[in-house]
């Protein structure tokens, strides 16, 4: 079968990006938003077909094998090192491939009403198709150095886009820690490719992924700090990974990402970009589970269910509705992260696997929908804060539906999509340890807990007096809010029980089948449900319970409504300690050597300037005098020699 | 070929006009007269080449094609001159070279 | 003889009058005296047989930029205007220079034994004519170009800037 027409799934958003960036900007509206929107359009419907192939026509024996579409050799440095671009089709990058159009589609659809009369509609196209275009080639990259290459110009775009009011300090702030932070954290995963390409000679996936057990020890046999080198090199591209996906202790720039236009927080940082990190592990799973009996994978673990309770502890006591929802998605991340470290790797160990692919597909719909609602929110109220909003049902009847159904999704509610992938999950967290599945399990209730705190304050707790009344958004912006929630409640039911992941995604390509084990499900159904009664409990009505909490917390809350310091041990750390400790040494070498050197030079000429200047005396035949003296004397002298 | 005259005498006489040609240039104040030691320094190198040209090089013409050069230079070289100089002193109200310092400033 | 004769009388016109050029205190004056001193020129070309020579010098020198020269100074002098004379240290400073120059060059040129020609060939107009719009062998045609546009470029210059109006 001809895959070649794959390339296009990529190449149509960048001529997109091409046509709005150098002569669609200044067009008049909607003109560059429809030009995205077919280019996003084209590559949705070979992502489509692409996906039927794969899984329906090619591989109807369920085996799986992964696709090399298109292969080319980009750049040649020497025999060994030479960097390819292709596409990779394989269960998830097809499927990464149908969430990045599908999502990244609809927010196209969605911004055409969002972005209506704002200046840089145009801007907004240009920046929205490049990021497509870089998210596309992230997921079907063919080996490292690609998906490395990608990876900076996601990172690029989701600059751009945090930074799009750029008349906004804290815009500029935002995007400057969102690519600092993310860039610091690609520096990592730089070093890591150059370990493990270093020792394995390859950059290739496939290639990788294929080495035995014994293959891979004896590339990685040397040995460093207790690792051997390729351990290492993998603990090093998960850094990168965490700096993407925003893992704890790496996450602080996600919150203050949500200064970026609302439609761009449902894409970027919700539904793609930020599962960059969990792609980048699970392309590479083979190799994570191999290398060292798999001690990179308990490290991506403890991050993972660290990051998820601690996010979640967070978004209980967040006031600006995007940042619940940031912090929201960093918690659910760290539990795609949680379940891809706890994974095994036959048959039905590899469970945690298929359950964070699945989370994460059930995810993209269901919190891009959640950010999508907020923005429609957001549109109908000039406001971020909750503490302005309330009984809002009334005013905005389809937000509240798709925002009420996108929660329930998001707490685990049977049989909304994300109870199915977050009790796959949770499964396999207990299948590895009984501590991860009670911690999944508490972020679980904190989730619902936290969901319907927000729910509930914003479309019911009081009637309040809006200066202009909310009204609901146009149909540009309903229609992709009312797909996604036909998705949210849909997409767990059918990829569970009709096309089951567990037969189309596993680290083998063998399928196996899932179950729900009902004592599980049960725990998290009943914490869940627990979760919603106390936000129920404290939000319905208008009253001070919340505040009572609050107080009994005390400390506690203290420091979760402060994101437990971190952003100010980060600023304690690289202003006071890099800064002030141990750059002082160099700063005094800096401003007393260096500086002073190039000042003494500088002192030095402007003095010696002053006293020469005389001679400068702009008469011509002063000049003339001293050319003539000189050729004489210069004459005279080779004569001396040279008749001597 | 002159009886008893010699390469030697020809070109001591166009050296020594080249340097009177030089020691009016630094002397004088006057563009104009700067002016005509330039072109009494010129016209040193062209008699020059022609006398290389007929006492050491008959055969060829090089020599005088030179000279030819350097007459044609020199013309262009005073027609702006004298532009210059005019301008100059429409500028000025005059055509002292000490006045031209001022564009230096 | 009579040449020999001829080459000392333009030799010591030429070195008088070029003296005078850069010494009158005369604008007009040191003016003619250049014109002397060329015309001495042109006579040398005379009697070394390089009559072509001497006939451009004659017209494009003496002729051509010579009047200009005197178009200059009218334009620019009032009649009995004298020109200052240079300070003594700067007279001193310059003849010194200019005599050591001259005194090393004439040294030179006597310390060196020349290998003068024996042929006495005079010179064919059509040759050099030739010569310059050659492209071959001694073909001058691409200098020949280069300073017809540059002889353009500088009239065109001469134009725009003496041109130039001023508002008052």
């Amino acid at each position: 079968m001809d895959w070649s027409y794959t390339i296009w799934i990529p190449l149509l958003p960048l001529i997109g990006f091409l046509i709005i960036g150098f002569v669609g900007r200044k067009l008049p509206y909607p003109i560059p938003g429809l030009i995205g929107i077919t280019g996003i359009f084209g590559a949705l419907v070979l992502s489509y077909i692409t996906a039927y192939k794969y899984f329906f026509v090619v591989n109807a024996d369920m085996t799986f094998e992964p696709i090399k579409a298109v292969e080319t050799l980009w750049m040649t440095f020497s025999d060994k090192l030479h960097f390819n671009m292709g596409v990779l089709l394989d269960p998830i990058s097809v499927m990464m491939l149908v969430v990045v159009t599908t999502v990244s589609f609809l927010v196209h659809l969605y911004s055409l009403g969002y972005m209506k009369g704002d200046p840089g509609f145009g801007r907004f196209f240009t920046f929205l198709s490049l990021f497509t275009f870089s998210m596309l080639g992230l997921v079907i990259a063919t080996n490292l150095f690609q998906i490395y290459f990608f990876w900076e110009l996601v990172g690029v775009s989701s600059y751009l886009l945090i930074g799009f009011y750029y008349e906004k300090p804290s815009a500029i702030l935002a995007s400057k820690k969102a690519f600092i932070v993310t860039r610091f954290a690609d520096f990592f995963f730089l070093i890591g490719i150059l370990v493990i390409s270093y020792y394995t000679e390859t950059f290739d996936f496939l290639t990788l992924n294929g080495m035995s057990e014994s293959a891979l020890a004896s590339a990685g046999s040397t040995s460093f700090m207790g690792m051997s080198v390729l351990a290492l090199g993998l603990t090093l591209a998960f850094v990168g990974g965490a700096g993407k996906s925003a893992m704890f202790p790496l996450h602080i720039w996600l919150p203050d990402a949500m200064e970026g236009p609302t439609p761009v927080s449902a894409l970027i940082h919700a539904a793609t970009m930020v599962v960059a990190g969990v792609f980048l592990v699970a392309r590479l799973f083979p190799m994570y589970y191999h290398v060292d009996g798999g001690i990179v994978l308990s490290i991506i673990a403890f991050v993972g269910a660290s990051s998820s309770l601690i996010a979640a502890i967070i978004a209980t006591t967040q006031m600006d509705i995007k940042r619940v929802l940031a912090f929201s998605t960093m918690s659910q991340i760290g539990y795609m992260m949680l379940s891809l470290g706890v994974s095994g790797y036959d048959g039905h160990h590899g469970l945690g696997y298929t359950a964070s692919m699945f989370h994460l597909f059930t995810h993209a719909f269901f919190k891009s929908l959640l950010f999508l609602a907020a923005g429609s929110i957001i549109h109908a109220v000039h406001s971020n804060y909750m503490t302005k909003m309330g009984g809002l049902r009334k005013h905005l009847p389809i937000t509240h539906i798709t925002f009420l159904l996108a929660s329930l999704a998001i707490s685990g509610i049977y049989p909304f999509a994300g109870f199915f992938s977050k009790d796959a999950i949770l499964d396999a967290a207990h299948m590895h340890s009984p501590i991860y599945f009670w911690i999944g399990w508490f972020v679980a209730g904190l989730t619902a807990f936290y969901m319907f705190r927000l729910y509930f304050r914003i479309f019911w707790y009081e009637d309040r007096e809006y200066h202009h009344t909310p009204h609901e958004s146009p149909l540009t912006m309903t229609v992709p809010l009312m797909i996604l929630a036909l998705l949210s409640v849909v997409s767990g039911f059918i990829f569970f029980y009709i096309l089951p992941f567990g037969t189309y995604i596993t680290p083998t390509g063998e399928e196996f089948h899932m179950h729900i084990d009902w004592t599980l499900a049960g725990l998290s159904l009943a914490i869940a449900v627990v979760g919603i009664f106390i936000a129920w409990f404290m939000y319905f009505k208008k009253n001070n319970k919340a505040e009572k909490v609050a107080n009994s917390f005390g400390m506690l809350y203290k420091w979760a409504y402060n994101k437990f310091y971190i952003d100010e041990i980060y600023m304690f750390v690289t202003k006071k300690i890099m800064f002030g400790v141990v750059s002082a040494g160099w700063m005094w070498f800096d401003t007393k050597i260096v500086d002073g050197s190039m000042n003494l030079i500088g002192n030095t000429t402007v003095k010696t300037s002053y006293a020469i200047k005389k001679l400068q005396s702009g008469k011509m035949q002063d000049y003339v005098l001293a050319v003539v003296v000189g050729a004489v004397a210069l004459g005279a002298i080779f004569i001396y020699i040279w008749t001597r | 070929m002159i009886q008893g005259i010699g390469v030697t005498d020809f070109f001591i006489i166009s050296t020594l006009m080249f340097f009177i040609g030089v020691y009016g240039f630094i002397t004088r104040k006057n563009l104009i007269t700067i002016l005509i030691a330039i072109e009494l320094i010129l016209n040193a190198v062209a008699i020059n080449f022609v006398i290389i040209n007929k006492y050491l090089y008959p055969e060829g013409l090089h020599g005088q094609i030179f000279s030819i050069f350097i007459i044609a230079v020199a013309a262009a070289e005073v027609a702006i001159a004298i532009a210059i100089v005019i301008d100059f002193y429409r500028t000025n109200k005059s055509v002292n070279v000490d006045e031209s310092e001022m564009m230096k400033y | 003889m009579g040449a020999q004769i001829m080459f000392y009388i333009l030799a010591t016109v030429i070195v008088v009058f070029s003296f005078l050029a850069v010494t009158s205190r005369k604008v007009m004056r040191a003016t003619v005296y250049l014109l002397f001193v060329l015309l001495a020129t042109a006579g040398l070309y005379f009697i070394i047989d390089y009559n072509f020579m001497a006939g451009i010098q004659l017209i494009v020198y003496a002729g051509g930029i010579v009047a200009l020269i005197v178009f200059a100074v009218m334009l620019t002098e009032k009649i009995g205007d004298k020109i200052e004379s240079p300070s003594n240290m700067q007279m001193i400073l310059a003849g010194l220079i200019s005599i050591a120059g001259a005194g090393v060059t004439i040294s030179v040129l006597l310390g060196h034994d020349f290998k003068q020609s024996t042929q006495n060939i005079g010179q064919n107009v059509a040759t050099i004519g030739e010569n310059l719009l050659n492209y071959g062998k001694d073909g001058y045609v691409l200098p020949f170009e280069v300073v017809s546009i540059l002889l353009l470029a500088s009239m065109i210059a001469a134009i725009v800037v003496a041109k130039r109006k001023f508002e008052n």
